[in-house]
C-alpha cells in the first residue's frame, strides 16, 4: 500500500476508537492500526488464556470451568454512569445497536468497618444503616437542597454560593459528620481524594447531581455495563468507523514514523507506506513524547465462586473504600461482576480492585479490599504507570491520549476524547443524532 | 381478522474474500438490484430485509464486513450472536474457495455452535453459457465441503439473481421456529434500552 489518509489512528483503545468513529462519520478518511492482534489495547477484555499469559505467564492456572471465551476480564475496571457522557456518545452515534447493556446491581460504600448501600435519595437516606438517626435527618436535608437547587431561584440557595463557598463549607452548613462527608464525596461525587473539600462546591454539586440522576434513570445503581465486557465498547466504535469507510489493520507494528519539516507525515508498516497529516495515538506509540503523571495504579483481578459477602448476594456492584476510612490518601475501588453480564461462566464472580499506589508494597495496600471479598480462587495483579502527552499536538500533528486513570467511571476518559476532538478538528464536539434503525429501514426500501 | 406473528430478527454475517460479490448478493436480495463495480456501502450499520417462509416471517439483519475486511481485522463482535452466516467464494477463483474453508473453520471456532452456515459459490453467470473454461471450482468440490462441514450449499449469480432468494429462504427454513433470538444469552435481569427517554426497563429481545 502507498496510500493517503486524512487521519491515522494508532491503538484501538476506547479513546482512539471513539475518535476514529466520530471522525469517520464526519467524512474523514481514517486508517486505524493496532500493533496487537486484538481490539481494545488497554481497554480490552481478555479471555482466560490471554489473561493468564499476560499476568501469570509461568504460574499455574487453577482448574476453572467454561470455555476460554466465556471469560471476558477487563484490563481497566470501570462502569458507565447511566446519565454520563459516554452514554450520550453511545446513544448519539447509535453504537448502542451493537452492544447490550445491563444495570450494575448496587453501589456500596465502606464506613466504620462495615459496608452498606449508598443512599441516592432522601427516602434511602432515612432507611440507610450508614448513619445514626440525627445524621439521617441532616443528610435528608442536604439531599433535598441538592435536588431543589435552582440557579435562578435564590431562595433555593440557602445563602450558599457554589462558586465561592467550598464544599466543606456547604457540608458544614448542613452540619454533616466527617464519615458522611466521606461517602458523599467519595461514593457519590466519586472524588478519588479529599482535595475537593477546599475547592468551590460547584463541581462537587454537579457530580452529585450526575450520580443522583444516573440512579434515577434505571433504579438499582447509577451504573450500567456492556454484556461481554468493556472490550465491546472499542469494538462498537471501530465498527462505526468501519461502516463509514474506516480501514482497520490489526497485528501491524509501526516500523517507522515519517516526518516532514518536523511534522507527522505518515507511517511505514509491513503493508507499506500510509500518509496522513495527523495522527491520534495512545501513549505507547510515542514513548518519547509522553511523560509520567507520577501516579501508578495497582489492579487486582480476583476470581471467586461467591458474591461479595454482606451485599445481599448481588450479581454485580461497585464498592468504594474511602481513603479516610482506611488511613489512605486515595480510595480503593472494587468492581464486582458475574455471569449475568456474560464476563464469567455461571457460578463464578469477578472482583477487580484498583487504587493509586502510595507505598513500596502496593499489594499490601489492597488488604482492606481482600478482607471484604472473602475466599478467592485466584488473584492476578498488575501495575500500570499513567502517562500523558507532553504537548498538545498543534506543532507536530501528533495527538496523544492519556492513559486510562484509576477512576471508577468514564467521565475523565470522555473529557480526553472531547479535548482531543477539539484540538484535531478545531471545533467542539457536537453530538448529532444518526438515523435510527427504523429510519434506516425506511431508506432500505427505496 | 388475524395478526401475523411479529418477524423474528436474525443476525446474518457475510464472510469471504474481497470481490467475490458479498455485497452484490445482499444488494440483490435486499433491493433486487445489481451494480457493476459497486462501491462499498457507507454508513449502514446493517441492511435489513424481511423474508416470508410459509407462515413465518424472518427479518434478516445483514452485517457487512466493511472496513475490517481488507487486512483481516474482523472484531469478535462481528460473530457475536450471529445466527446465520454466508461464506461466499467466486467459482472462477480457486483462492477464494480456499479462503472460504478458512472462514468456515473460523466460524466453528468463534461463532455460536448453532449457527447456520450457507456456502455460496457466486458468479454463476460467468460459466452459464457453457463457458465452462472459466469455472475453476467444481460443483462437486463445493458440495463436498458443504457435506463435510454440515453447510447449506448454493451456486448463485448476484448479476442475474440466479438462486439468490433461495439462499435466504434456505437459511430461513433451517432456523428453528421456537428459538428466541437471545436463546444463548442469559435472561436473568432485564437489558436496558439506552435510547429510550425517559428510560425504562425493557424486556425486548430484538432491536
Amino acid at each position: 500500500m502507498d496510500e493517503e489518509y486524512d487521519v491515522i489512528v494508532l491503538g484501538t483503545g476506547l479513546t482512539e476508537c471513539i475518535l476514529s468513529g466520530l471522525l469517520s462519520v464526519e467524512g474523514k478518511k481514517v486508517l486505524h492500526i493496532d500493533k496487537q492482534d486484538f481490539y481494545g489495547g488497554e481497554s480490552a477484555s481478555l479471555n482466560l488464556s490471554q489473561l493468564y499469559s499476560k499476568f501469570k505467564p509461568s504460574g499455574q492456572k487453577p482448574e476453572l470451568k467454561g470455555r476460554d471465551r466465556d471469560w471476558c476480564v477487563d484490563l481497566i475496571p470501570k462502569f458507565l454512569m447511566s446519565n454520563g457522557e459516554l452514554t450520550n456518545i453511545l446513544v448519539h452515534t447509535d453504537v448502542t445497536r451493537y452492544i447490550e447493556f445491563k444495570q450494575i446491581g448496587g453501589s456500596y460504600v465502606y464506613r466504620n468497618g462495615r459496608i452498606a448501600k449508598v443512599p441516592s435519595n432522601e427516602m434511602e437516606a432515612v432507611r440507610s444503616s450508614l448513619m445514626g438517626i440525627f445524621e439521617k435527618r441532616r443528610m435528608k436535608g442536604f439531599l433535598e437542597f441538592i435536588a431543589n437547587y435552582d440557579e435562578d431561584v435564590k431562595s433555593t440557595h440557602q445563602g450558599l454560593d457554589l462558586d465561592t463557598n467550598t464544599m466543606n463549607e456547604v457540608y458544614n452548613y448542613w452540619r454533616l459528620e466527617n464519615g458522611t462527608k466521606d461517602f458523599i464525596g467519595h461514593a457519590m461525587a466519586l472524588w478519588p481524594n479529599d482535595d475537593y473539600l477546599n475547592e468551590p462546591a460547584r463541581q462537587t454539586y454537579e457530580r452529585i447531581v450526575l450520580y443522583v440522576q444516573s440512579v434515577a434513570k434505571y433504579g438499582k445503581s447509577p451504573y450500567i455495563y456492556p454484556l461481554y465486557g468493556l472490550g465491546e465498547l472499542p469494538q462498537g466504535f471501530a465498527r462505526l468507523s468501519a461502516i463509514y469507510g474506516g480501514t482497520y489493520m490489526l497485528d501491524t507494528p509501526i516500523d517507522e514514523v515519517l516526518y516532514e519539516d518536523g511534522k507527522f507525515a505518515g507511517v511505514i508498516t509491513k503493508e507499506g507506506k500510509a500518509k496522513a497529516p495527523i495522527v491520534i495515538a495512545d501513549p505507547t506509540y510515542f514513548p518519547e513524547k509522553v511523560k509520567k503523571t507520577g501516579q501508578r495504579v495497582i489492579r487486582a483481578m480476583c476470581i471467586m465462586d461467591h458474591p461479595i459477602p454482606n451485599t445481599n448476594d448481588l450479581d454485580s456492584l461497585q464498592l468504594i473504600i474511602p481513603q479516610n476510612q482506611v488511613g489512605r490518601k486515595h480510595d480503593i475501588y472494587i468492581a464486582c461482576l458475574s455471569d449475568v453480564h456474560c464476563v464469567v461462566p455461571k457460578g463464578y464472580y469477578l472482583a477487580i480492585i484498583s487504587t493509586i499506589i502510595e507505598t513500596d508494597t502496593p499489594h499490601v495496600e489492597l488488604e482492606p479490599a481482600f478482607k471484604l471479598l472473602g475466599p478467592r480462587i485466584d488473584t492476578l495483579m498488575g501495575i500500570a504507570e499513567l502517562y500523558e502527552p507532553q504537548q498538545d499536538g498543534s506543532k507536530d500533528g501528533i495527538y496523544i491520549s492519556k492513559t486510562y486513570d484509576a477512576s471508577s467511571h468514564f467521565e475523565s476518559m470522555t473529557d480526553d476524547v472531547k479535548d482531543l476532538y477539539f484540538r484535531v478538528m478545531g471545533k467542539p464536539l457536537v453530538l448529532k443524532k444518526r438515523p435510527n434503525a427504523e429510519e434506516e429501514e425506511g431508506l432500505n426500501g427505496l | 381478522m388475524s395478526f401475523p406473528n411479529p418477524p423474528k430478527a436474525i443476525k446474518l454475517v457475510l464472510l469471504g474474500e474481497a470481490a467475490v460479490g458479498k455485497s452484490s448478493l445482499v444488494l440483490r436480495f435486499v433491493s433486487n438490484d445489481f451494480q457493476e463495480n459497486k462501491e462499498p456501502t457507507i454508513g449502514a450499520a446493517f441492511l435489513t430485509q424481511k423474508c416470508t417462509i410459509g407462515d413465518k416471517t424472518i427479518k434478516y439483519e445483514i452485517w457487512d464486513t466493511a472496513g475490517q475486511e481488507r487486512f483481516a481485522s474482523l472484531a469478535p463482535m462481528y460473530y457475536r450472536n450471529a445466527q446465520a452466516a454466508l461464506v461466499v467464494y467466486d467459482i472462477t477463483k480457486p483462492a477464494s474457495f480456499l479462503k472460504a474453508r478458512h472462514w468456515v473453520k473460523e466460524l466453528h471456532e468463534q461463532a455460536s455452535k448453532d449457527i447456520i452456515i450457507a456456502l455460496v459459490g457466486n458468479k454463476y453467470d460467468l460459466v452459464e453459457d457453457s463457458n465452462d473454461e472459466l469455472r475453476k471450482v467444481s460443483v462437486e468440490e463445493g458440495k463436498k465441503l458443504a457435506e463435510e462441514e454440515d453447510l447449506l450449499f448454493f451456486e448463485t449469480s448476484a448479476k442475474t439473481s440466479f438462486n439468490v432468494n433461495e439462499v435466504f429462504i434456505g437459511i430461513g427454513s433451517k432456523i428453528p421456529d421456537n428459538s428466541p433470538v437471545t436463546e444463548t444469552r442469559p435472561e436473568n435481569g432485564a437489558r436496558i434500552d439506552l435510547s429510550s427517554q425517559p428510560a425504562q426497563k425493557s424486556n425486548s429481545s430484538c432491536c
